[in-house]
Order: C-alpha cells, then sequence, then structure tokens
C-alpha cells in the first residue's frame, strides 16, 4: 500500500472533507463561542455591568436585542461575557487536570506495582466522594473565588483523568515495542514520552473534550446554586439563576444563558463523538 | 463420476475504494467439490483463500461484494438466497471451522451445551438425540473419554481437543459442506498432526465434502483430494494433489514447494568450531521462574553455550520455556539460581544494571513485528534510536546510517519516512531485525522471526540471516517450534521440554537417530510431501508419545 506523505495541512483538508453536515454546524458553532469568548470586549455592544433602563425584562428592541435582565442590564452584553467567563475557566480547569492526571497515570502504568496499586486505591477513594458534595463542602469552608474554584475542579477532574490515562497507558505498556525500548535500557521517561503518548494522543484527546464539557456543566451547576462565580462577575449559571423570575413575567430571559450551556456541551459532545469514530480509538472500558 | 455437491463458477469478490472504483480481490474462480472429498485452497495471506471459502456460504466480509459467479450447492443456488434462507443452511447444511477454537467457544458454558446449540434452537434436533450424537462425535474424533469430555468448560480440554470439539460442533447437524479455515495453523506442531487426522477420517466417513484452506502446502498433501493454487485472488494452477505435488507447472506453485516446512534429506555436520576461545555467551546452570517469588519454574538447570558466529536453534513447543530463556538472556527477567556471563564477564540480572555496552551486544529480535514496531514512529526513529543510544551519534549522523542498513536489509531507502502500518508483513519484519542490527550486536536473539509470515517471505527471512550472518559474523539464537527451519539454519541445537533441555548438542548429532523420544516425536511431526505419509505418521506418534508418558 503507497500512502502519499502525510502533511499537517493535507490531515486538516481531508478532516474538514470527512464532516458531515451536522457536526460542521456544532464545529462552526464552537468555533463562534470560541472567537466571541477571546474577543468579549470587541464584540459587546455596552458594558456588562451599565443598567441600561430602569425596566426589569424588557422585550427585545432595536437597543437590546435581546432585552434586558432583571436590573436593566443589556441580556446580549452579559451573555457574551458569560460565554467568556465560563469557557476560560472551563478551559483552564481541564487543562490543569490533564497535565497533573495525565501525568500522574502514565506515571501510575509505567512504575506499575506497588507504586501503581497505592496511587490507584488512593485515587479510587477520591472518586468515591460525589463530586458536587465534595466541590460543596470545600468551597463553602474556604470561601469562593477564581484560585478556590479552578483549584477544586481541577483536582476533581484530575481523578477522572487520572483513571482513564492509567487504563490507556497500561494497554500500551505491555506492548512488544515497548518491551524493545525496556531491553535496549531506555529509562521510564523516554519510554512515556517516546513510546506511550504518541499511541494515547487520539483517545486523551477526545477525553479532553468530554472533560471540558463536564467542566462547563459543572461550574454552571455551581454558579447556579450561588457557589461559583460571585456576581459583579458573572458566567451563564449565573445569569440562568438571576432571571430566573422572567419565566414568571413570560419573558425568556433565563433561558438564553440556559440555552447557551446546552448548545456548548451538545456540540461538543458531537464534534468528540464524530472524532473518535473517526479515528476508530476506542475510550478503555473502565472509566 | 458422479455429479459435485458444489460447483462454483466465474466468483469474483470486490472491494470498492474511496472513489467507489471496484477492485477485485477473488478474480473468476471456478471448482467443483464431489461428496467425500476435499479440496485445498492454498495461497498466502492475501490471496484470497478465505474469502472464497466465505463467498461459498454466501458471506462477504464487511466492505466486499460477490460482484458476479454462482455457487450451487446441490441444485441450490446459495447466492441468490434470501437472509433467513442463508441463515437455515449455513448452520444446516454448510458449517465453518475458524482457525482459533479458543477464540470460537464461550468460556462460560460448558461444552456439551455448545456443540449442540444450533440444532437444538433450530428444532432439528431434540436435546437427548443432539447430545447423544455430540457423544458419537466425540469418539469418531477420538478425544479422550467422549462421554464426559462435554461436560466440561473449555478452558478444561487442551487446543488441539478444543479444535477437534469445533469440528464435532460443525459436523452435529450432518452438513454436507464442511468449511475447514486453517483449523491446525494455531497448534503445536505435534498436536496438528492427530487432529489433521482425526478431520480426514470424519470426512471419509460421513461422505462429506470439504473446503480446506491454509497456506502449508506440506500438510495439504495429507488431506486433499485436488488442490486450488492461489496467488492474488487468481487462480494459478488447479490438480489432484498428486499431480500438484509431483510435478508442479506454475513457477509459483513451485516457489511454494520449495518454501515448504519439509525435513532436508541431509543434515550436514557443523565445521567444528575451536573450543579454546571464550564462548561469547555461556548460560550457567539456570533455573527460573514466575511469580513472585519465582515459585512457578518455567526453566530448570539450563546450560547453554554461544560461540561467536554460530547460530544456535532452541526448539520446543509452547509453554517450553525457550521464550522465557531468551528474555532471562536479554535481561527482561532475573534468574533464582545460575548466572549468564558475555565474553566471560557475568552478566547482572536486570536489564537496569547492565551497562550499555553489554546491552548493545544482545539484541532481541521479537516474534511479531506488527506489535514490536510502534505504529507511531516513522521508521527514521525506530532505527536511529539504537544508533543514538548505543553508539552516540547524532540524529543528522544516525538519518544517514538509517538509509544504509535500510538498504542492507533489502528495502528501498526511502521507507525512512514511513509509518510501520504502511508496510507488509515482511517488509515490517525486515525492519524488526533492522532495529536489532542498527546496535551492531554480536548475539541476535531471533524468538519466532518467522513463524507469523508467510512460507515464501518467511524463508527471504532466514536467507537474509544468513547473508547478514555472513558479512558480519553474526551469533544467533533462534528460537522456535519448527525443527525442520532450524536443521537448515543452525550449527548447534538445543532442545526443550517442560523447561528443560532434554537433547544437546550439533545439529547432525542431536537430529540423527537414535534420538531422544521428544526430539523424534517432533521430527516424526514435520510432514513429508507424500499423500500416505500421516498415516504412518499418528502410528509412531502414539508409539513415542507413550514412550514418554512412561518416562
Amino acid at each position: 500500500m503507497i500512502v502519499e506523505n502525510r502533511t499537517w495541512t493535507g490531515e486538516l483538508r481531508e478532516a474538514v472533507s470527512d464532516l458531515t453536515p451536522g457536526v460542521a454546524l456544532c464545529v462552526v458553532f464552537l468555533i463562534t463561542m470560541f472567537f466571541v469568548a477571546m474577543f468579549a470586549p470587541w464584540i459587546a455592544p455596552y458594558n456588562e455591568a451599565a443598567i441600561l433602563t430602569n425596566e426589569s425584562f424588557s422585550p427585545p428592541n432595536a437597543e437590546m436585542w435581546l432585552g434586558s435582565d432583571y436590573l436593566g442590564r443589556d441580556v446580549l452584553s452579559r451573555l457574551i461575557y458569560g460565554v467568556r467567563v465560563t469557557l476560560s475557566l472551563s478551559l483552564i480547569i481541564t487543562l490543569l487536570s490533564f497535565f497533573s492526571g495525565v501525568g500522574l497515570g502514565f506515571l501510575a502504568a509505567a512504575f506499575g506495582g506497588r507504586t501503581d496499586m497505592w496511587m490507584s486505591r488512593i485515587n479510587d477513594a477520591m472518586l468515591s466522594f460525589p463530586s458536587l458534595m465534595l466541590a460543596l463542602i470545600v468551597i463553602n469552608s474556604l470561601g469562593s473565588s477564581f484560585v478556590v474554584l479552578v483549584f477544586t475542579l481541577a483536582f476533581i477532574d484530575m481523578t477522572r483523568v487520572f483513571r482513564v490515562a492509567r487504563a490507556l497507558a497500561v494497554n500500551i505498556m505491555v506492548m512488544d515495542y515497548v518491551e524493545a525500548a525496556v531491553v535496549r535500557g531506555e529509562g521510564k521517561g523516554w519510554i512515556v514520552w517516546h513510546e506511550v503518548l504518541p499511541n494515547t494522543l487520539t483517545p486523551l484527546a477526545a477525553e479532553f473534550g468530554i472533560r471540558f464539557t463536564y467542566a462547563i456543566l459543572f461550574i454552571s451547576a455551581l454558579s447556579f446554586l450561588g457557589l461559583g462565580v460571585q456576581p459583579p462577575q458573572s458566567d451563564l449559571g449565573v445569569m440562568v439563576k438571576e432571571n430566573m423570575q422572567a419565566l414568571l413575567y413570560g419573558e425568556y430571559t433565563t433561558l438564553y444563558p440556559a440555552f447557551g450551556i446546552a448548545f456548548i456541551a451538545i456540540s461538543m459532545n458531537v464534534f468528540v463523538d464524530w472524532l473518535l469514530q473517526r479515528s476508530n480509538a476506542k475510550l478503555p472500558d473502565e472509566i | 463420476m458422479s455429479e459435485p455437491l458444489l460447483k462454483v463458477r466465474n466468483l469474483d469478490v470486490s472491494v470498492y475504494d474511496k472513489k467507489g472504483k471496484p477492485f477485485k480481490i477473488v478474480d473468476g474462480i471456478s471448482f467443483d467439490v464431489q461428496p467425500g472429498e476435499v479440496i485445498a485452497l492454498i495461497g498466502e495471506s492475501g490471496s484470497g483463500k478465505t474469502t472464497i471459502s466465505l463467498g461459498c456460504m454466501g458471506y462477504t466480509r464487511p466492505g466486499c461484494h460477490i460482484t458476479n459467479g454462482t455457487v450451487d450447492l446441490g441444485g441450490t443456488q446459495v447466492l441468490d438466497q434470501s437472509l433467513p434462507k442463508l441463515q437455515e443452511l449455513r448452520g444446516k447444511d454448510i458449517t465453518y471451522v475458524a482457525q482459533s477454537a479458543a477464540a470460537s467457544f464461550n468460556g462460560a458454558m460448558t461444552i456439551d451445551a455448545q456443540v449442540t446449540e444450533i440444532p437444538v434452537i433450530t428444532g432439528a434436533m431434540s436435546r437427548e438425540d443432539a447430545l447423544a450424537k455430540a457423544a458419537r462425535l466425540y469418539n469418531d474424533l477420538e478425544l479422550p473419554d467422549p462421554d464426559n469430555i462435554g461436560k466440561r468448560y473449555p478452558h478444561q480440554v487442551s487446543g488441539g481437543q478444543l479444535q477437534r470439539l469445533m469440528a464435532a460442533m460443525a459436523m452435529i447437524s450432518g452438513p454436507r459442506l464442511l468449511i475447514l479455515d486453517e483449523p491446525t495453523t494455531a497448534l503445536d506442531v505435534t498436536t496438528q498432526i492427530e487432529v489433521l487426522a482425526s478431520f480426514k477420517k470424519l470426512i471419509k466417513d460421513n461422505d462429506t465434502a470439504a473446503i480446506y484452506v491454509t497456506h502449508d502446502l506440506s500438510l495439504v498433501a495429507q488431506v486433499a483430494d485436488h488442490i486450488l493454487v492461489l496467488k492474488d485472488g487468481q487462480m494459478v494452477e488447479y490438480g489432484t494433489t498428486d499431480q500438484i505435488i509431483s510435478d508442479p507447472q506454475h513457477d509459483y506453485t513451485k516457489a511454494l514447494m520449495a518454501a515448504a516446512h519439509l525435513m532436508p534429506d541431509e543434515i550436514h555436520a557443523p565445521p567444528i568450531t575451536t573450543t579454546e576461545e571464550t564462548p561469547l555467551l555461556q548460560v550457567k546452570n539456570v533455573t527460573a521462574g514466575y511469580g513472585a517469588k519465582q515459585e512457578i519454574i518455567a526453566l530448570r538447570d539450563i546450560d547453554l553455550t554461544i560461540h561467536a558466529g554460530e547460530t544456535v536453534g532452541v526448539i520446543g513447543e509452547s509453554g517450553s520455556g525457550k521464550t522465557t530463556l531468551g528474555r532471562l538472556i536479554s535481561g527482561l527477567m532475573g534468574a533464582k539460581n545460575g548466572s549468564v556471563h558475555l565474553n566471560g564477564q557475568q552478566l547482572a540480572q536486570s536489564v537496569g544494571q547492565r551497562s550499555r555496552d553489554e546491552l548493545r551486544q544482545i539484541q532481541f529480535a521479537f516474534q511479531m513485528a506488527d506489535v514490536a514496531l510502534n505504529p507511531r514512529q516513522k521508521l527514521n526513529k525506530i532505527l536511529s534510536r539504537p544508533m543514538m543510544f548505543y553508539r552516540g551519534l547524532s540524529q543528522s549522523e544516525a538519518t544517514k546510517e538509517v538509509a544504509r542498513l535500510l538498504e542492507r536489509v533489502d528495502l528501498p531507502t526511502e521507507f525512512a519516512w514511513r509509518f510501520p502500518p504502511e508496510l507488509s508483513g515482511g517488509q515490517r519484519q525486515r525492519v524488526n531485525l533492522a532495529r536489532a542490527l542498527a546496535a551492531e550486536p554480536k548475539l541476535i536473539i531471533c524468538d519466532e522471526i518467522t513463524s507469523a509470515l508467510d512460507t515464501i517471505v518467511a524463508q527471504q527471512i532466514l536467507d537474509l540471516l544468513e547473508d547478514l550472518q555472513d558479512e558480519l559474523g553474526l551469533s544467533y539464537m533462534f528460537i522456535t517450534h519448527d525443527i525442520a527451519t532450524v536443521s537448515k539454519i543452525s550449527e548447534q541445537i538445543a532442545v526443550m521440554r517442560h523447561g528443560r533441555i532434554v537433547a544437546q548438542g550439533s545439529v547432525d548429532q542431536v537430529l540423527t537417530p537414535p534420538c531422544h523420544d521428544y526430539t523424534q516425536l517432533l521430527l516424526n511431526s514435520v510432514p513429508e510431501m507424500r499423500t500416505d505419509w500421516l498415516d504412518e505418521a499418528v502410528v509412531e506418534r502414539r508409539k513415542l508419545v507413550a514412550a514418554l508418558d512412561g518416562n
């Protein structure tokens, strides 16, 4: 079989041509959301905190495309800033949990034996706490701030990532090519970096997408409960909570952020499913 | 001649590429099978032999399509049947024995339940009748304790027995056509002939027509009445077994004959090596095992010496400890007692305690090149790493040397920028060897490196090994279950059984009668290219097994 030299751009072009319309829609939506998050101050028509009218829950009009919220602020502007906060917090949390979880998971798999046993059992103990309850206790006792939020959620996520990364790496560690490297006299670090990591990148990338979605949902849930992002800052979860009464007056204000959360989560899931199916990579059974 | 049971005419099977262009993987195949007769489909992997046999059941693997031709089974047009009709046909009239019985049995059900499942489910037989028939089949297949073996679970019987039980499963509904797809390839050589003999008897006794799929011409000579030689989906030669093996017409058939696993007519005594110089490698009185305290003994009192420039064959069946010995020498596991010496210096037990130079001198070539090469590393990286690691070359120096190395193992230099999955099996095995060579070793431990390859490709790899030995003065420890191969390439031989070396010495000493009973059993299991060999071999085998068990 003759395969042309694979280049980065070539692979990207091929991937784009493989997109189905539904997946393409989700990808476009996600890219738009990230674009909005990055350039929020330039895109948002008003300052997110500016009170523009005395009227609560005013219906959409020419000045305020999505109307006003309970304090008379522009819903569209707050939505744009909310997406920025939600996505950036989730991204930081997921990145942190991945660096620590994958690192520790690979370490456990590479050393095996007693090291692996202890690391895995401690991790199992952590996993046995319901994540929401753990988050509530920690945040309640330390007080909510961005730093506390990020580190608590990253820690909780790390335990999940650890399991997946370890399970993936354990499967690779028993392959003959790893044994070949061991006979050669390679160190653990080299083996993990050059033999294990390249073979786990695709499933880990997919896992990253799934974890990212969970982080969005988790942080939104906490904000909704009043323990996440604190006013005057706001994210999508805070907006759902603030504007709940709108439903009593027959206005949709609270639904915009709610749909925002839902669409981002769904799009991410569809994209990840497509990615997994395309590469035929499977996540290990025990997650 | 009576009317043939199976008539296959102009069978084409195609796959479609991304642009929808068809590509024929089976091209215009026609053959007949009479009741009670066996036709062998023979060819290397990718020749379409399994695809044809599946096509006879009206089945294609996902992505393949039967694009032309007819399959007539006793008046029924198999390819025109609807799916429910086909399913009925497949369980009842056509049955299939797969290569790996271990993978085809459900470990959680008794053997009886699985053997009788199809006729009971389809209502063809009552459970009692089916069980009685099964017991008769166990008896015909010469399984031990035929009345009770069915009550066991699959893990409680041996691999050879399981393969025969699978034949019982296939025969229970009294099929008119039996398809055997490499049914003995996964078995040990000494078990293989028993299984082969019982298949042969079963087919003759029941007047069943059979299609036998294999890559091994010497095996086929024992069971088949007709042989169809395939290459790239096309028929190369078709004739009776006697015709094909005594007077092959086509060059490809001749090449297959030449590469068959046969014992050489004469075993030449190796040149006598001077024993005064220090041997390259010495294994002294080693005992080793698995488990936390090495309580499961895999090697007992092993002594082995390898001189520079010499090939030592280590033969044994699965579980004999031959691979464990290779792993021990390379430092992947430690010994309980005894020691390993390189150039007279004692080696540390584990890889981590050995010096880089000691590691460099002993390289290990793995059996399965497809899992021994990282699929995400280009060949350039795979091959340059040992050069950089052991010899301190820079990446650019190593890249230049990779080109030379690829030439040395007869691969194009531009392969350096390919990934292993883009290579064929034989090419990957060459890369596997090249990686060992990249370290400039003194000794390469070859663990069954030809057993997963087609016979012709395996022969090419063996030729390459000999060329390299002549050029570089390498030593090989050649681990294999194939006594025919080893007798051609080794100077010294060690025969292993149950973790012990039972016979050892120069190749002519070990293999010329009178030899150890177990060596004799292995020799007796190598098929000879004549049609009456099997019956004699089975008789001889029983005597030898009885003698071995007596000891």
